[in-house]
C-alpha cells in the first residue's frame, strides 16, 4: 500500500510536519532557505515579526520536554501568534482515548495548529489523519519515530559551518534504536546529499536492518570517526542499564564517550553536535562540550529560527508560502 | 452434554426438504467434483445426484454457475462474548461468519471468565444454538486461568464439548508446565493448539525488520517464533502429544514443522488469511488495522507460507476472526488492540490462492472443509449421506468490493477495505436450514 503524503496539501506545499521521510531535497532546502532570515530576528530591537498575528497555536505535550517545549513556543511568539501550552501526562491504559479526546476538545475551541510530542512512535500521524482541514500538525517528537525539527535544525546548523553537505561524513554516535532524532537526521542527510552517514554504537542500540535507511554501521568509535565533519553524539538514557542493554555507564563512558583522544581521528575542522541534554561524562567529556569544536548552544538558538520557519510555511500557505 | 445434543437433534428433526439443483458440488472429503443435484431433509444431507424416491423438495435452489461444498470451518474465530460483548456477541459473530460461508466455528478460551471448567463451556454451547446462526465449538484452557502454572481439568472439558486445548495468547513459560501439559493432553488423545511464542522476545508490535526500524516500533523478531516452535517439538517427541501449531507467520516457522512432519510428528498447522495477503509494507504509515499478532512479516515470508499450503506443510486457513470496536483501532499503533475482523473474507482470499498459486479450487475448499474438520476431530465438513446438512453455496467468479461499514460483524476493523475480491456466497445452511441469503 503506498500512502498519500498527508504532510503536503493539494498544491504540493507543507500542511503537517511529521517526518523528514516523505519529503524531496527541495522541500527541505526551502525550509533552511526560509530560516536564515529569523536566524537574525533575536539581533533586532523588536524580534517579533507579525506572520502569524490571529492564529491560536497549541502545544499539546504528553511528554516531558523543557527545551523542545520552549523553542517551540518562543518560535510561535516572535511570529505573533497566540501560544497555549498544554501538558498531559497520562496513564498508559488511557492514552489513545484521551489523545482524541483531547484532540476533538481542542478544535471546538478553534486552534490553527498542533505542536505535538508524544511517546508513542506514529502519534502526530495519527492525530494529523483525525484533525479537521484547516488545523496543521507539526511533530515535535513521537516514541523512537520521528523528532523532523530537531532534525532540520541540526541541517541548518551544519549549513552554516559546512556550507555544502555534498562532501560531508557524517557519524551518529550511540543510542540509535531508541532515539527519533537519529531516524530524522539520517533521512535528512541522505535527502540532502551528503556523502556518507555513519551510525556508531553496540548491537545491542543498533536496530536492525538500520542499513536500509542508508547508513554504514560501525561498533568502534574510533573507525568510525576517520576523516569525519561531522560528529553527532546522541543522550544515553538512564534507563538503559537496566534492561541489559549496557553494562555500566563508566564502560558505555570508555568504548563510545566522546574524549580529546577520539576526537583526534576526526578531521581537525570536525564539529560535534548534541540534541540535549547533555550527559557529561556519560557521552561526551566537559572539555569538548564546552570547547571550540562544540556547537550544542548554537543548535539551540538555530532551534527558534528552524521552527519559525516550519510554522510559517504550514500556517502561512494562504498567503503565499510554498514548499 | 447430551441436554444440548439432544436440543440440537430436536431443533433440526423439522427441518424441510430441499433441493440444491444445478450447482457444482465439490466435496473434498469424498474427492467429489461434479455437476448434479443435493437433497436435503430432517438437517442432513440424504442424497447426491437424483432425489430419493417419494422425495416432495418444499424448496428449490438453482445453484447453476455456483460452487456447493460443505460449510467452511474456522479453526480460530473470537466471538467476544462472555465479557466483551461491546465488541461482538455471540449473535452479531455467528452472523458474520454464516455471511462468510462458515458453518463451524472454534473459539479459543480467552474469554473472561476462561473456558477453564465446564460450566463456561455449556453456557457457550448452549448460548450459540439459541442465539447464533452457526455450529460453535470451544478449545478449553491447557492451564488454570491460562497461568500456565497448573494443568486445568481438560478431560472433562473434553466430555463437555471441548475439541481440544489451548494456553491461546498466554504463554507457557516453564517448559516443565508445558512438558506435563503435554504428557496428560496424550493420555487423553486431545489435540493441543499452540500460539507459539518466546515471552521474552516478544514484547513488540510488529514484525522486527526495515518498517519496524524506519518507523520505530518495538519489534518483534522471526525467532521468537521459532525458538518457541523448536522448544515445543522437542517436548511433543518426548511426549507423543498431538499437537496443531496456530498462525504462523515466518519461513523459518514453516521449515521447522515441515522437519517435524518429516519426521513423523503428529503435528499440523494453520495459517490466516492476512498473513497469506499482507505484510510489513502494508502497515505504512502505522495503519493499525495491520497490528495483528503474530505481526505481518516479510514478502519470503509470505511466499513461504503460501507454498506451505500448497506443499500440505500447513493445511488449514483460518480467519482469526478478532472484532474490536473503533476505539481500540484510534490510538498510536502500539497502543492499539492487535486483531482483524476476518470472516466475512476469509473464502475470497483464501479463493485468490488459485490465481495466485496455481491451486486448484478443491484443494483450496480442503483447507477450509475437511481439513480443518480432521484438526478438530469433527464429523462436519463433508457432504456425505447422513451427514449435517452444512452447506456454502458461492458464485466463484462475482467480484465485489469490500466495504467495511457493510460488515456484518460488529468489529469493522479491516485492512482490507476497498480490496476487489473475487468469489461471493449466495446461501449458507446450517443443519439444513437457510441460515444467509444474499440480497441479490
Amino acid at each position: 500500500m503506498i500512502a498519500k503524503n498527508i504532510q503536503l496539501d493539494e498544491q504540493g506545499r507543507l500542511k503537517h510536519f511529521l517526518s523528514i521521510e516523505g519529503f524531496k531535497r527541495q522541500h527541505l532546502v526551502n525550509i533552511l532557505d526560509a530560516a536564515e532570515p529569523f536566524a537574525n530576528v533575536h539581533e533586532q530591537a523588536v524580534k517579533k515579526v507579525p506572520l502569524l498575528r490571529g492564529k491560536t497555536i497549541v502545544n499539546l505535550f504528553f511528554e516531558a520536554s523543557t527545551r523542545t517545549r520552549t523553542t517551540f513556543e518562543l518560535a510561535a511568539k516572535r511570529l505573533s501568534a497566540d501560544v497555549l501550552n498544554i501538558n498531559i501526562i497520562t496513564s498508559a491504559t488511557s492514552k489513545g482515548e484521551s489523545l482524541l479526546d483531547m484532540l476533538h476538545n481542542l478544535e471546538a475551541m478553534h486552534c490553527d495548529m498542533f505542536i505535538v510530542r508524544h511517546n508513542q512512535s506514529g502519534a502526530a500521524h495519527l492525530i494529523a489523519q483525525h484533525v479537521s482541514p484547516h488545523i496543521s500538525v507539526i511533530n515535535a517528537g513521537d516514541g523512537c519515530h520521528s523528532h523532523p525539527s530537531q532534525a532540520m535544525l541540526d541541517m541548518f546548523t551544519i549549513r552554516r559551518h559546512k556550507k555544502e553537505f555534498a562532501n560531508l561524513t557524517v557519524v551518529i554516535v550511540g543510542d540509535i534504536l531508541h532515539s527519533r532524532v537519529a531516524r530524522s537526521q539520517i533521512h535528512a542527510l541522505n535527502t540532502l546529499g551528503v556523502t556518507e552517514v555513519r551510525v556508531v554504537g553496540p548491537k545491542t542500540l543498533i536496530p536492525t536492518q538500520i542499513e536500509t535507511l542508508g547508513v554504514h554501521v560501525y561498533h568502534d568509535m574510533q573507525t568510525a570517526l576517520v576523516g569525519a565533519d561531522v560528529i553527532i553524539m546522541l543522550r544515553l538514557q538512564k534507563e538503559r542499564m537496566q534492561g541489559a542493554l549496557l553494562p555500566s555507564e563508566n564502560e558505555y563512558y570508555h568504548q563510545y564517550g566522546l574524549t580529546e583522544k577520539k576526537l583526534s581521528y576526526a578531521k581537525s575542522d570536525a564539529i560535534v553536535m548534541h540534541p540535549g541534554p547533555i550527559n557529561r561524562g556519560v557521552e561526551i567529556a566537559s572539555s569538548i562540550a564546552d570547547g571550540p569544536q562544540s556547537v550544542i548552544l548554537e543548535q539551540v538558538t538555530n532551534g527558534i529560527a528552524i521552527r519559525m520557519a516550519v510554522m510559517s510555511q504550514t500556517l502561512g500557505r494562504s498567503s503565499g508560502g510554498n514548499a | 452434554m447430551s441436554d444440548i445434543t439432544q436440543l440440537t437433534s430436536a431443533l433440526s428433526s423439522n427441518r424441510p426438504a430441499i433441493s440444491i439443483i444445478n450447482g457444482r458440488v465439490i466435496d473434498p472429503a469424498n474427492h467429489i467434483d461434479k455437476q448434479m443435484d443435493i437433497h436435503l431433509q430432517y438437517g442432513k444431507i440424504i442424497a447426491l445426484g437424483d432425489a430419493p424416491d417419494n422425495f416432495n423438495a418444499q424448496q428449490v435452489i438453482d445453484a447453476s454457475q455456483q460452487i456447493v461444498c460443505p460449510g467452511l470451518i474456522d479453526l480460530r474465530f473470537r466471538l467476544r462474548e462472555p465479557s466483551y460483548e461491546t465488541k461482538g456477541t455471540i449473535a452479531s459473530e455467528t452472523k458474520a461468519a454464516v455471511a462468510g460461508g462458515v458453518t463451524a466455528l472454534c473459539c479459543p478460551p480467552d474469554t473472561v471468565p476462561i473456558i477453564d471448567n465446564a460450566a463456561m463451556v455449556k453456557l457457550i454451547r448452549l448460548k450459540a444454538e439459541t442465539e447464533g446462526v452457526a455450529k460453535v465449538f470451544a478449545l478449553s484452557a491447557l492451564t488454570q486461568q491460562l497461568k500456565g502454572e497448573k494443568l486445568s481439568e481438560m478431560r472433562e472439558l473434553k466430555d463437555a464439548g471441548c475439541v481440544g486445548t489451548t494456553n491461546a495468547l498466554q504463554p507457557v513459560k516453564s517448559t516443565l508446565v508445558m512438558r506435563r501439559a503435554l504428557e496428560y493432553a496424550a493420555s487423553h488423545d486431545i489435540t493441543v493448539f499452540i500460539q507459539a511464542f518466546d515471552p521474552w522476545l516478544s514484547d513488540g508490535c510488529a514484525h522486527e525488520g526495515a518498517v519496524s526500524t524506519r518507523l520505530g516500533l518495538a519489534g518483534i523478531p522471526v525467532c521468537a517464533e521459532t525458538i518457541a516452535i523448536a522448544r515445543d517439538l522437542q517436548l511433543i517427541e518426548l511426549t507423543g502429544a498431538t499437537a496443531h501449531f496456530c498462525q504462523l507467520s515466518s519461513a523459518k516457522a514453516v521449515q521447522l514443522i515441515k522437519q517435524a512432519q518429516e519426521d513423523g510428528l503428529p503435528v499440523t498447522a494453520d495459517v490466516t488469511t492476512h498473513h497469506l495477503h499482507l505484510t510489513e509494507m502494508d502497515i505504512g504509515y502505522f495503519d493499525s488495522n495491520c497490528h495483528v499478532i503474530p505481526p505481518l512479516r516479510t514478502q519470503r515470508d509470505q511466499d513461504a507460507l503460501r507454498h506451505a499450503l500448497k506443499s500440505g506443510v500447513i493445511s488449514n486457513i483460518v480467519s482469526d476472526h478478532q472484532p474490536h470496536g473503533s476505539d481500540a483501532k484510534l490510538a498510536p499503533f502500539a497502543e492499539t488492540e492487535a486483531g482483524i475482523s476476518g470472516v466475512e473474507t476469509l473464502l475470497p482470499l483464501a479463493l485468490k490462492m488459485i490465481d495466485d498459486q496455481a491451486m486448484q479450487l478443491s484443494d483450496v475448499l480442503a483447507l477450509l472443509t475437511s481439513q480443518p474438520a480432521k484438526t478438530l476431530g469433527l464429523q462436519e465438513g463433508t457432504l456425505s449421506i447422513g451427514s449435517d446438512a452444512d452447506i456454502c453455496i458461492f458464485d466463484p467468479q462475482e467480484y465485489w468490493v469490500v466495504d467495511r461499514e457493510k460488515l456484518l460483524s460488529q468489529g469493522k476493523n479491516t485492512p482490507f477495505h476497498s480490496w476487489e475480491l473475487k468469489g461471493k456466497v449466495n446461501y449458507t445452511f446450517k443443519a439444513g436450514e437457510m441460515v444467509f441469503q444474499s440480497n441479490k
